[in-house]
């Protein structure tokens, strides 16, 4: 099974804005890093160019980030443990905070490639239901094996 | 534990290594017998201090290759005791958790960058606090996160609170980036020196 994760996030400004230039400069070296990092698999692309910033769901006003990786591990130590997360540390300066759950995680089969559509129903899962076997958080993280047991 | 002078240069060598440790090294290291090492060793692996794993150091394996040597690392369980018993991790993961919802994390960076700043060098004031510092190069790295369990639930809240909290200390924040690596703590500080 491969991890997949969707993450949701409110800009501060559109994208030619300048409070957003850092975010936006920062697109191309950090989904390099992502793409280049141990256990990736897979992540959202608009087709305009190398990320995902002109999809836009819960109309037009949420920017997503969507991807698969191979285990917990891979994508723990590409978010929290590589330069990734300086940006990470940064994000209030571009992003509202939101007051529901904005983090899933959930299992695919090896191979499967989650549609956003999907993607927003494992949120949506979380938020009416909380964590679980379906949709769940690093925090309260449910490994594949029991799924698959 | 710790009190023995040789149990406890023992301990922070292998702390320190960034590796696993044999027993000859560990006892060259320190200059001891490799008998009298390996018995300390076996008291902090029981004490849960150390984790040992069985290895074959030369790399060989099927008949001949002897038997596979006793290596060493630190073990990443927390050991807390405290008597009365008090429970500041559960009240942390508790504040750390309201601070996430109440969207208070510059609240909770503007109190650590209010910590007086110590004008010893960083290295003194890194190990003083249990980071375990180690130059990389231009850099300090640390070996050991203090605040290892509840990053691991509120990473992106620890880490952020520790670059201020060790900008502070270290008298600006010029000085230090995040830039984690696996294991280790997330912040990284431009050695002065060089």
């Amino acid at each position: 099974m491969h991890l997949a994760q969707l993450n949701v996030a409110r800009p501060r400004a559109s994208m030619d804005d300048p409070q957003m230039a850092e975010f936006k400069a920062a697109l191309e070296p950090v989904n390099a890093l992502a793409d280049a990092a141990p256990g990736f698999v897979w992540r959202l692309t608009d087709g305009f160019g190398g990320d995902a910033t002109t999809i836009r769901i819960a109309g037009g006003d949420i920017m997503v980030n969507l991807s698969v990786w191979d285990s917990r591990d891979a994508l723990w130590n590409f978010a929290y443990r590589s330069p990734h997360m300086d940006y990470l540390r940064r994000r209030r300066e571009w992003f509202h905070q939101l007051a529901q759950a904005y983090q899933v995680l959930w299992w695919v089969p090896a191979g499967h490639r989650p549609t956003v559509a999907e993607a927003e129903e494992r949120l949506s899962t979380i938020r009416s239901e909380g964590p679980g076997l379906a949709a769940f958080t690093f925090r309260d993280f449910y490994p594949a094996e029991i799924l698959t047991s | 534990m710790l009190a023995d002078p040789v149990r406890r240069d023992l301990y922070e060598y292998v702390a320190d290594a960034g590796h696993e440790v044999g027993r000859a090294e560990a006892a060259d290291a320190i200059g001891v017998a490799r008998t009298l090492a390996a018995f300390h060793l076996d008291k902090l692996a029981d004490a849960g201090l150390l984790e040992v794993e069985h290895r074959r150091l030369t790399g060989r394996s099927g008949p001949g290759a002897g038997r596979p040597a006793k290596v060493y690392r630190v073990a990443v369980r927390e050991h807390l005791a405290s008597v009365p018993a008090r429970d500041y991790r559960a009240l942390a993961m508790l504040l750390a958790e309201a601070v996430e919802a109440a969207g208070a994390e510059e609240a909770l960076n503007a109190a650590a960058r209010r910590i007086p700043a110590d004008p010893r060098e960083p290295m003194t004031v890194l190990a003083e606090r249990g980071y375990r510092p180690y130059r990389d190069g231009d850099v300090i790295r640390s070996r050991n996160c203090p605040f290892h369990t509840l990053s691991g639930q509120f990473p992106v809240l620890v880490c952020a609170m520790n670059h201020a909290l060790i900008g502070a200390l270290l008298g600006g924040d010029a000085l230090v980036r995040l830039d984690p690596l696996p294991g280790e703590c997330c912040v990284v500080v431009e050695d002065s020196k060089n």
